[in-house]
This record gives structure tokens, C-alpha cells and sequence, in this order.
């Protein structure tokens, strides 16, 4: 199918079917999300506003048979950080638009009553309905019920109970192959849908298949490529242990904030690690290896069960882990995995809620370590948006705030995540400069500062530490754009014919000649666009910082602190 | 002189999580993994006392030693 822009107007409740402009044809994914953000949304307008718009788009090779290609993109300014957004995520969805032939989703406007209504997609339009079943319910209850109106082959977009109450930390989340969820996280889209009122949207693919311009070709690169996913020791490591492996080594190099970041190791660690979950996995009959979409032949993902050998929760990732865990100092897996279950059925980022629960321990809300109170807050307060459960929904920056904190961990209202920017500073660079606050895949500087791929740099020296950040953004804002997992990059830094094969495939995809220089240069073209809306929405430099205490305080065992002054920082945006 | 010597991921399987190890003076990280018969290839990441480092980096009394296999995430 000849691909089309999908847009639906919530104000007038109409739909169109467009025809790809010229400028947006090269883009995918984050690039064309961006690009789509940069050229239709005012960027001083309110997140939660009319003018604000939500735009999902499938990777350039999304809907293919291209390995780990089915990674979705979705935009808008977001009302957590207020800069522009763009969050990533795996599931199935990425895959049915491509194959309908929806090069992206623009939803715009606003209903002028109270009414909730549900999208429809497929390959021949989108269909408005009203929804009042659903309004209220979380997230599984949405993929159960949808699935009986349609069928179980159904692509699911859907928010819970946080994003129909638009909290800033609400996610939209993602059917994946089995039903259960992935999330676009980070950053509130959940509020942004919840704003259009708009509980889930369907899609329905049909038979539709996504054309391929010389298919030889396409196949030949697909091998080479899987090829060198596969044989990449770190995709084996990912395999087995998921991303949780990295409890123990960030723990071992001092760099795992722990207790609302005042330490970086946690007692606790081993209890956590991701060699303890594969254990716990196994005895309990779940799942230690499992793909967020189909075509993933890295599969970080899993299945956990409880102790009785049910199903509890799939797709823990370490930063959920460690937020859970010892940023609140929760040694027990069960109850972390009690609380990812319920904030996915709520439909709320793990990282900025659990770091809220950190930053509200510390002012005194509840005791650090109480897992089962953050448990009774999440169900009994978030869930039903009393006013506690709205101030942690709204962030870390909200709860400190809220309570007097000054240690808050985030940059640009966003928390910052598993990795001591004093400890471990390349990755506190990526998080003061990136386009989209505190983020940790804007730019892993974790695979060369700790994990020794791609080279290597002291994670407690300022050298070099500019430059590896501003490469790994460029590289992964074209990644982004691709629909390809992150998780490729590992292969990518030190497989010389990986990045060589992922260019064919788009050549081979398109029928064009692009070269590798073309897409480190669509990387940074890309990173610029997000930048100027920034500039244009009000933010300057003086918001690339991270938060005064870092500076001030050593963080155990290295009594580091964070030392890159405002002009180093800066440096950044040199190219 | 006493080294605490620590493995991770499957360095683990049939071998140990945690073991304080007599060591002979002057002994080297690499003479370590050597002896626990761990394929130097297959190693990621080698940390002493939470610092990366070398096959070659000598070993003191009351060190921490973690061997690590090549592991990653995200
Ligand atoms: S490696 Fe993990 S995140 Fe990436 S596509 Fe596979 S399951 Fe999804």
C-alpha cells in the first residue's frame, strides 16, 4: 500500500486520509514524529490544550521482516517537561500501521464536552466511536474487553485510570504478542491522549503487507543483520538475565542511586539482580526469554510468574527494577513485581513514579522500604486520583515540591533514572542535554562508561565524556527512526557489518541510495529540530543542568560529585 | 594475603557468587580468572575495588575482585 498520513480531528470529530508531503517522505518513527511536532504544534501552546496534537509513527522498516523492527513512535509537547516528546516502545501496534499503510497517526483538537470516545484504524480509515464501557478502567481490562469486540489479532493503543485524569506521568500503553503491555513511557502522552479523550485506539490491519522495493536485496541485508544481533554476546547476556543484569555491575562500579539518591549501592542488590529473577523464573515456570513484538531475536523481555506459578507481570526492565527497588530500598522482587503489574494496569511510568515514592519517603509520606503502603498508594490513591495519588502521579519535581524536598532527581521536571550522573558522568551529560529531559536512551554512555562496548571511558573522569554523548544521540535519534530496538546498538558499536546491513534494508525497503553518512546526518538534523522547539517553547541553556545537590553532595563509595561546569555543558551542542 | 573474589550472570554456574581466596602476593586479575578457569575471551568487565581494570592490574590484601562476563541493557 502506498503509505498516507491518518489525521483525526477531536474538535469536529473528522478524519482524513492525506498524502505523504514531500519533506516528510525519508522520515520514520522519532524522526517523523519530531518532524511532525516541529511543523504543526505552537510551541508555546499547552500540553493539555487544543493546540497540542498526538502523533504515533511506525519505524522506517516497522511492518517488514527486518529483526527487532517493530518499535512504535509516539510525539507531542509533553506536560510533564513541557519540550517536545517523543517515546518508544515495542508491542504489535508498530507493525499494524505500517502494514495499513499509515506513515502516521496525527490526532488534533479537543471535544468540547465531556463525552470519551475510542479510533478505529484500517487500512481504508479511521472510524470515531463513543465509549462509556471502558471509561475508568485499567488497562486489562481494556485489552480484554477490545479484543472481544474485534478479534485477539487486534493492534491495542490504550490508557489507564492516570491518563484519563491526565497526570504528567501517565503512559499510553501497547499490546504486545501475548496480550500483555508494553509501554510509551516517559514524559505523560498518556495525559496527552487522555486530554483528547481518548481511552484506546484499534487497529486492524487486515491482510495488508508492506511493500518492499527489491526484496532480494531486503532478504540478503536482513540476514547479515540478524546475523550480527544474534552472535553478539551482549543480545545472549539480554537473552537470559533481561536488562535487570545490570543491578549487580552498577551496583559493583558505585553507581546505583539508592535511597532517594544518597548512596550508590544498595544492601539489597543480590535480592534484585537480574541473576536472581532468571532463578526465581525459571523455578516458577515462567519465561526467562520473551520479544515484545514479533521479529525480536534478542528477546530481553519475560515472563514472571508468582509463587504459585501464575502469570504477574512480563517485560521488567531494570530501570523499573531499580526504581522499585533500591531507589526506595525494596529488597523484595514479589512486591516489585506486585507494583509493575498495578502501575500497567494504571497505565503510569514506572521510573517517574517510583522515583516520586523515593523523593515522598524522604519528605516523610511514608517510610522508606514500605513496599506494601506504596502498593495501597498506587491502588488506593493513584488509581482513584485523591489528591495524594495525584501528587505523586504528577511526578518527582510534583512531590518535592509538594513537600519541601530539595534532593528532587530530575532535569527538566523529568526523574532521572538507574545511573549516578556523579558516579558515572557521561550519562549525567545525556541527561542535561537531551531534547527531552532526564533520559537514559536519549544517549547510553553506560555501554562504553561501564559496560566496555564501543570502546571504553572512566566513568568518574570528565574526559571525553562530551563527545561520547553528543555521538550516542545523533546514533540513536537515527536508530529511533528506524523502528528498530535500541538494543541493536550493542551490535552496532562493535559488529562492522551490522550498521552496513541496516542501511541496505532501507535501501532495499525505499528503492533509494542513502549512505551512512545520510543517516548520522538525519540523526543530527533530527536532535536539531527538537532543539529549536525547545528554544522556541522557552528554554535556554540554563535548563541543560542538573540539579544543585549533585554538586553539593558525595555520593558513598566514591564520594563523588557532579564537577562539568555550565560551559563545559554547553559545549554539547557544538556541531 | 586474602582477595574477596565476586562473579556474575553464568561466570556463576558451578562455581561461586561470593569466596575470600588466599592468594599469593604480587597475583594479577588475570591470574585469578585464570585459575577459576574462565576463558579470558568471554570476559566484559573486570572491576577492582568498584574501578575497572586490567588482566594485568596487581592484586592487594583485603581487595574486592568482580568478574563480570560481556553483559548489557538499557
Ligand atoms: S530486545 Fe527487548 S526491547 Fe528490544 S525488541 Fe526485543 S524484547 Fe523488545
Amino acid at each position: 500500500m502506498t503509505d498516507k498520513i491518518f489525521r483525526v480531528n477531536m474538535t469536529d470529530l473528522s478524519t482524513s486520509i492525506e498524502d505523504v508531503p514531500a519533506d516528510w517522505a525519508g522520515h520514520g518513527g522519532r524522526g517523523l514524529t519530531s518532524t511532525i511536532v516541529a511543523a504543526e504544534v505552537p510551541p508555546t501552546c499547552h500540553p493539555l490544550g487544543p493546540n497540542n496534537k498526538l502523533i504515533f509513527a511506525p519505524g522506517l522498516l516497522s511492518g517488514t521482516t527486518a529483526s527487532n523492527s517493530g518499535r512504535i513512535s509516539c510525539g507531542s509537547k509533553s506536560p510533564l517537561t513541557g519540550t517536545i516528546k517523543e517515546s518508544n516502545s515495542g508491542g504489535t501496534s508498530a507493525q499494524r500501521l505500517a502494514k495499513m499503510g499509515c506513515k502516521a497517526l496525527i490526532i488534533e483538537g479537543q471535544p468540547q464536552d465531556d463525552s470519551w470516545y475510542s479510533l478505529s484504524l484500517t487500512p481504508y480509515g479511521v472510524a470515531i466511536n463513543k465509549e462509556e464501557e471502558l471509561v475508568g478502567m485499567g488497562n486489562f481490562a481494556v485489552v480484554e474487553t477490545v479484543e472481544k469486540r474485534f478479534t485477539d489479532k487486534i493492534g491495542i493503543l490504550s490508557i489507564g485510570q492516570s491518563g484519563e485524569m491526565q497526570m504528567s506521568a501517565a503512559n499510553i500503553s501497547v499490546k504486545d504478542p501475548d496480550s500483555h503491555l508494553r509501554s510509551l513511557g516517559r514524559g505523560g502522552l498518556g495525559a496527552v491522549m487522555g486530554s483528547k479523550k481518548i481511552k484506546f485506539i484499534a487497529l486492524d490491519a487486515g491482510n495488508s503487507k508492506v511493500e518492499i522495493a527489491d526484496p532480494d536485496a531486503f532478504k540478503a541485508a536482513n540476514k547479515t543483520f540478524t546475523k550480527a544481533l544474534v552472535d553478539h554476546p551482549v543480545s545472549q547476556a539480554l537473552g537470559t538475565y533481561g536488562t535487570n543484569v545490570l543491578i549487580n555491575i552498577i551496583n559493583e562500579a558505585g553507581g546505583l542511586p539508592t535511597k532517594n539518591f544518597t548512596s550508590g549501592q544498595f544492601d539489597g542488590h543480590e535480592q534484585i539482580s537480574g541473576e536472581t529473577m532468571h532463578d526465581l523464573i525459571v523455578e516458577r515456570g515462567g519465561k526467562p526469554k520473551h520479544g515484545c513484538h514479533q521479529g525480536c531475536v534478542i528477546q530481553c523481555s519475560q515472563i514472571y510468574n508468582d509463587l504459585k506459578g501464575n502469570y504477574k507481570t512480563s517485560g521488567i526492565e531494570y530501570e523499573s527494577i531499580w526504581a522499585m527497588g533500591a531507589d526506595c530500598t525494596v529488597d523484595d522482587l514479589d512486591q516489585i513485581a506486585e507494583m509493575d503489574h498495578i502501575l500497567d494496569d494504571i497505565g503510569i511510568d514506572t521510573i517517574e513514579t517510583a522515583v516520586a515514592f523515593g523523593v515522598a519517603m524522604e519528605g516523610g509520606v511514608l517510610e522508606f522500604g514500605d513496599s506494601d503502603e506504596m502498593i495501597r498508594i498506587m491502588t488506593e490513591e493513584i488509581a482513584k486520583g485523591t489528591p495524594l495519588g495525584r501528587i505523586i502521579g504528577n511526578g518527582a519535581a510534583s512531590v518535592g515540591r509538594t513537600y519541601g524536598v530539595t534532593r528532587v532527581p530530575v532535569v527538566k521536571n523529568q526523574a532521572i533514572p538507574a545511573y549516578d550522573p556523579r558516579a558515572i558522568k557521561g550519562i549525567g551529560i545525556t541527561y542535561a542535554t537531551s531534547t527531552q529531559g532526564a533520559d537514559h536512551t536519549m544517549g547510553y554512555t553506560i555501554a562504553t562508561e561501564i559496560l566496555g562496548v564501543g570502546g571504553s571511558a572512566d566513568p568518574l573522569s570528565k574526559e571525553g565524556q562530551i563527545e561520547l554523548s553528543r555521538n550516542l544521540q545523533i546514533a540513536t535519534a537515527a536508530i529511533d527512526s528506524t523502528g528498530m530496538c535500541l538494543f541493536i546498538a550493542f551490535a552496532a558499536l562493535d559488529d562492522d557489518t551490522c550498521l552496513p546491513a541496516l542501511v541496505d534494508m532501507l535501501n532495499a525497503r525505499f528503492g533509494i541510495s542513502l549512505t551512512a553518512d545520510d543517516v548520522t546526518n538525519l540523526g543530527m538534523s533530527i536532535l536539531k529540530t527538537e532543539h529549536a522547539f525547545n528554544q522556541a517553547a522557552g528554554f535556554t541553556n540554563l535548563d541543560d543542568r542538573l540539579p544543585e545537590f549533585f554538586a553539593t553532595e558525595t555520593i558513598p563509595p566514591h564520594n563523588a560529585v557532579w564537577d562539568f561546569s555550565a560551559e563545559e555543558i554547553d559545549t554539547f551542542w557544538n556541531f | 594475603m586474602q582477595v574477596q573474589v565476586k562473579l556474575f550472570a553464568f561466570f556463576r554456574e558451578g562455581r561461586f557468587i561470593k569466596e575470600d581466596r588466599e592468594l599469593p602476593e604480587g597475583c594479577t586479575v588475570g591470574e585469578v580468572v585464570d585459575t577459576l578457569n574462565i576463558n579470558r575471551e568471554e570476559i566484559g568487565v573486570l572491576m577492582l575495588n568498584s574501578r575497572h581494570c586490567q588482566f594485568d592490574t596487581v592484586l592487594h590484601e583485603g581487595d574486592i575482585c568482580a568478574i563480570f562476563p560481556v553483559i548489557g541493557g538499557g
